[in-house]
């Protein structure tokens, strides 16, 4: 029985609700929420010491019994890829309670009522990475939508009741889609042991020995949720609604974690569950990969709204994702966990930094922006950095996990992997170009204009509004690059905990990993 | 001569009763005619807190007695049969009996309320014609309410609960009647929207009518086939060869047809949305949680009882009433532009959701199906609860557009009203996830999986329609001259707590009442 996973599920939902009974006191709320989401950190830190990655496949495990009469328990423990993501969202949070800090938020709402719900979001997150009983997994999948659907509902942007709508409905019709799926293999654990379980490591045992045909519709199940989740083309529609007209910092923790769900049951359930399906599928995935690479990156380029293009950048990156989890090789595989994580810091941090412009024009237009580097020169900067992690330069740490996904899969799927490789030229286009637009060149662009006085005005970098970043950005943006630079020239700490894990994966799969027979 | 005579007083020897096992039907049903002696001799001014002190002592000890009976040791392991094998009363039945009573617990404390609408819900004098303005606005000032309510409620609780436990069709036939005619009744007794309110009440006991004799035209036919009204004896001669099938699936269609029409399934739920909509709010309440738990209580009995080993023959039919009562729950309920109504259409979806635990015919599904009533039950006591707290000067505001912004004017009641919406749209941790999973889960065990994934479609259609009213109250901006929401009383307080908190606990620990539900089987 080990407390620490059990204490980072409860510390945010305790802290969501301390920061929702301090509404009143907007300073107070936020300082609460800040302390709370730094213990989690130390707390998630204490985790990672404790993980022993050559050991057993799931660990700080816990177990208690919950609904005795289906054989729920609710238990929870983590495997090295659950483990990145846990560390991923407590690293996230306060970044994102940082960057939240003078958000201007709807009329009539308070901060206090924003963070609290970014907390309880929390804890449903970890309960997801954590859970491991399907019927837990599934209660928490759920259940992080409310939070999620209320952060953009109520703090949104002026479309966010059709994006909050449309992003519960499609998460929840995948849910649904999925608790078919649950129920069946409840059923047919039901059929096999006597008793019907839930328990992920038994229905690994179970569910391998069935027949393909029952294998590939309970995948579907499963897939289809995290297909939605993820989001592949073509159900992706909802994410550029949702990720546009989110706040800035619930659209960080939506496509830095949220939709990470969905490439993480991939790897937790859809692979290990149902071996033959997966193997049997994975062509329908990988062109789904593919096209989601391709499609991601031509829509960005074409976008005139900032957050929508960091919303399409992201499908263009789940499709590097799926592509390395489904080309079944154990350095694909790793560079898709390692992917995750980097997305998550990178596409967070694209994401802040176009807060950034936006808090300062006041717009969401690319076309209302121009030469913004003359007069912040040091938010220019860092945009610049975000977007070079984004589009995966070498040096930063998203190269080495496009790089691991890409060589590991090449031997299996050769002709995936180059149309894939395209995409990292676009990837160049996307990026560059929208930081030519916005942050080169002369100053233009309605919003910039109205910044410096009109236009024709003569610009001087000295007494010019905008200001630039002040510290509380600056500390906020901080992390995020050193984590970039860091795990660009040294990703060993984090490999080490994903490849055993990865590798259990692969084995449970049963897939013959091309690359380590050669070493062989 | 004396012989003969001797002879015949032998055979027509009263029927044993075991007064324990049925105490708590007779409670119920002889405190109902205390009630009416009540109205009769009890002074105008005395009759609200006469009626209120006896209906709640009535559920109390009913209450009571139930539970001394179930936690007898004998009776622990099977039920029994008694009033000749006329009355059951097995574990489903004490289920069902147990929920029956806690539910219409939470509907009299609605009804009884006087503090939301001064005098409370029901009219003065319901002889007052509608459109004769005077009358009306003068009733509306009265203070006062037509206490006839109370003993109708005990009457229609006490034929609920004897339809349950029914174990002949005959018996069942009383049953109805009993618990339909007071519902009619009560549906004309609103104390505002006089034309409303009587237009349901006429169109309920209209449709009513023809139901009740679509169902003794199956009695009448399943007699002819089987040569007894007894659910056993129909279930044997169903076995037989030598009967006529005609007589059976006639007998057995207009049967059922009588039976869904008062659980409200689709396409026989015509009636719901405009009685709903009608009737006094916690008459409503009590209709939509109690007659709901009846109906389907009955269902599940005829089902089980008399018809389980010919259901190769009906079940394809019953496969396309629960799809039809899924998707025009689901699809209507998305046009509807009254609260009562959107909940009334929910209840035809949630109908269909219950018609395939009913129909997968295994221990299953008759446990989810009963734990689902259950759980549908409060979450809807609840809500009308809630609705009938949302005002403006002409009373309730039902329309959906003065919703809005409601989490502004009063977050605990949007924050509750939320979280019962969830729990009707089927999110973990409410009663509503736990029942469609058992009930699903038992549908895919009797291999009923395209049926499942229908109702799970079905089920994200629905939650459109709940989550509209969600993003109403907390994202848009309050009208100027929106409605107000009344500050509860007790009574009113009680009711809603009492279901929200019973939404929640069996959400979250669901184990003892799946463990009640399924603590046995019925026996007939």
């Amino acid at each position: 029985m080990s407390w620490t996973l059990i204490a980072l599920l409860l510390l945010p939902l305790v802290g969501g609700l301390v920061v929702a009974f301090l509404r009143g006191n907007d300073r107070l709320a936020k300082t609460v929420a800040l302390a709370f989401s730094l213990v989690e950190l130390g707390l998630a830190v204490l985790a990672w010491t404790a993980f022993d990655p050559g050991g057993e496949r799931l660990q700080l495990t816990s177990s208690a019994d919950w609904i005795p009469a289906f054989g729920v328990h609710l238990s929870f423990g983590v495997d090295g890829i659950a483990l990145v993501m846990i560390a991923l969202i407590a690293f996230l949070v306060p970044v994102v309670i940082g960057g939240s800090w003078a958000d201007k938020l709807p009329e009539g709402r308070s901060a206090g009522g924003f963070f609290a719900l970014l907390l309880v979001m929390q804890t449903g997150m970890v309960g997801v990475f954590a859970a491991t009983d399907v019927f837990v997994f599934y209660v928490f999948f759920e259940a992080v939508l409310v939070p999620m659907y209320f952060l953009i509902g109520r703090f949104g942007g002026p479309n966010r009741q059709y994006a909050a709508m449309k992003f519960f409905l499609y998460s929840l019709l995948g849910g649904l889609i999925m608790l078919a799926s649950v129920i069946g293999l409840y059923v047919v654990s039901a059929d096999k042991l006597g008793a019907g379980t839930f328990d992920w490591a038994t229905l690994v045992t179970v569910t391998r020995e069935l027949p393909l045909s029952t294998q590939i519709w309970l995948f579907l199940g499963f897939f289809v949720a995290f297909a939605i989740k993820a989001p592949l083309v073509p159900l992706h529609t909802w994410l550029p609604d949702a990720g546009a007209e989110a706040p800035v910092g619930a659209g960080v923790l939506l496509v830095g974690i949220l939709d990470k769900i969905g490439t993480f049951g991939f790897l937790r359930y859809c692979l290990p569950l149902f071996p033959a399906a997966s193997k049997e599928l994975a062509p329908v995935v990988l062109i789904l990969a593919v096209v989601g690479i391709l499609y991601g990156s031509l829509l960005a380029v074409g976008q005139s709204d900032m957050k929508r293009f960091v919303a399409y950048t992201s499908i263009a990156h789940f499709g590097f994702i799926a592509l390395g989890i489904f080309a079944f090789s154990s350095q694909a595989g790793t560079g898709a966990v390692l992917y995750m994580v980097n997305h998550g810091i990178s596409t967070g941090m694209l994401f802040l930094v176009v807060g950034m412009v936006m808090a300062r024009g006041g717009s969401r237009l690319i076309e209302d922006y121009g030469g913004m580097a003359k007069l912040t020169p040091v938010l220019g900067g860092l945009f610049f950095v975000a977007g070079l992690s984004s589009l995966a330069l070498p040096g930063t740490n998203s190269f080495v996990s496009e790089f691991l996904v890409l060589i590991g899969s090449y031997p299996n799927e050769p002709v995936y992997t180059i149309l894939a490789a395209v995409g990292m030229v676009l990837a160049a286009l996307y990026v560059l170009w929208l930081y030519q637009r916005v942050f080169q060149g002369p100053v233009r662009g309605t919003a910039m204009l109205n910044l410096v006085g009109g236009p024709g005005a003569a610009v001087d970098p000295e007494k010019a509004s905008p200001p630039d970043l002040n510290k509380r950005e600056l500390a906020v943006l901080a992390p995020l690059v050193a984590l970039i630079l860091v795990l660009g020239f040294y990703p060993k700490p984090v490999l080490d905990v994903i490849t055993p894990s990865v590798g259990a994966t692969l084995s449970e799969v049963g897939v013959a990993d091309p690359v380590a027979q050669e070493g062989k | 001569m004396t012989t003969f005579l001797s002879q015949n007083v032998e055979r027509l020897q009263a029927p044993e009763i075991d007064y324990g096992a049925v105490a708590p039907l007779l409670i119920v049903l002889g405190a109902a005619c205390l009630s009416v002696l009540f109205e009769a001799f009890l002074p105008k001014g005395q009759r609200w807190a006469a009626q209120v002190v006896l209906t709640l002592l009535t559920l109390a000890a009913a209450g009571a007695g139930l539970a001394l009976y179930a936690s007898a040791e004998s009776t622990l392991e099977q039920g029994k049969l008694t009033l000749a094998g006329t009355v059951a009363v097995d574990r489903p039945v004490i289920f069902l009996w147990g929920t029956l009573l806690l539910l219409g617990l939470g509907a009299v404390l609605l009804i009884a309320d006087r503090s939301v609408e001064p005098g409370g819900a029901f009219v003065a004098d319901a002889s007052i014609l509608p459109g004769a303005a005077v009358g009306v606005r003068e009733q509306l000032r009265r203070r006062e309410m037509q206490t006839e309510v109370f003993p109708l409620t005990l009457f229609a609780l006490g034929g609920m609960m004897t339809f349950v436990a029914a174990n002949d069709l005959l018996t069942m036939f009383i049953a109805l009647e009993v618990m339909s005619l007071p519902l009619y009744l009560m549906a004309g007794l609103a104390r505002r929207r006089r034309l409303l309110s009587q237009e349901a009440a006429v169109k309920y006991f209209l449709l009513g009518a023809f139901a009740s004799a679509f169902f003794l035209y199956g009695v009448a036919l399943l007699y002819g086939f089987a040569g007894s009204v007894k659910l056993a004896d129909i279930a044997s001669a169903t076995t037989a060869t030598d009967r006529s099938d005609t007589l059976l699936y006639a007998g057995f269609g207009l049967l059922i047809v009588g039976l869904l029409f008062k659980a409200s399934v689709g396409p026989f739920h015509a009636w719901t949305p405009d009685v709903y909509q009608g009737s006094p709010t916690p008459v409503t309440a009590f209709m939509a949680a109690c007659t709901k738990v009846a109906a389907f209580g009955g269902i599940l009995r005829v089902l089980y009882g008399a018809f389980e080993r010919s259901s190769w023959e009906w079940n394809g039919v019953l496969w396309g009433v629960a799809i039809a009562s899924m998707v025009i729950g689901a699809v209507l309920g998305l046009t509807q532009t009254d609260v009562k109504r959107m909940i009334a259409y929910s209840s035809v979806a949630h109908a269909g959701f219950l018609l395939i635990g009913a129909i997968s015919l295994n221990d299953q599904g008759l446990s989810g199906t009963m734990f689902y009533l259950m759980a549908y039950g409060f979450t809807t006591i609840a809500a009308f609860g809630i609705v009938s707290l949302v005002r403006n000067g002409d009373g309730e505001a039902t329309h959906l557009s003065q919703w809005a912004g409601l989490a502004k004017r009063s977050p605990v009641v949007a924050g509750v009203f939320t979280f019962l919406l969830l729990a009707l749209a089927g999110l973990p941790l409410t009663s509503g996830f736990v029942g469609k999973f058992v009930v699903f889960a038992a549908a895919v065990e009797a291999e009923m999986v395209p049926l499942v994934v229908i109702a799970l479609v079905a089920s994200a259609v629905a939650a459109f329609f709940y989550l509209r009213v969600i993003v109403l109250m907390y994202f848009s901006e309050p009208a100027a001259d929106g409605p107000t929401v009344s500050v509860p009383g007790a009574f009113t307080t009680v009711a809603i707590t009492l279901g929200a908190a019973i939404t929640l606990v069996l959400g979250v620990f669901p184990s003892f009442a799946l463990d009640w539900a399924g603590a046995g089987t019925f026996i007939f």
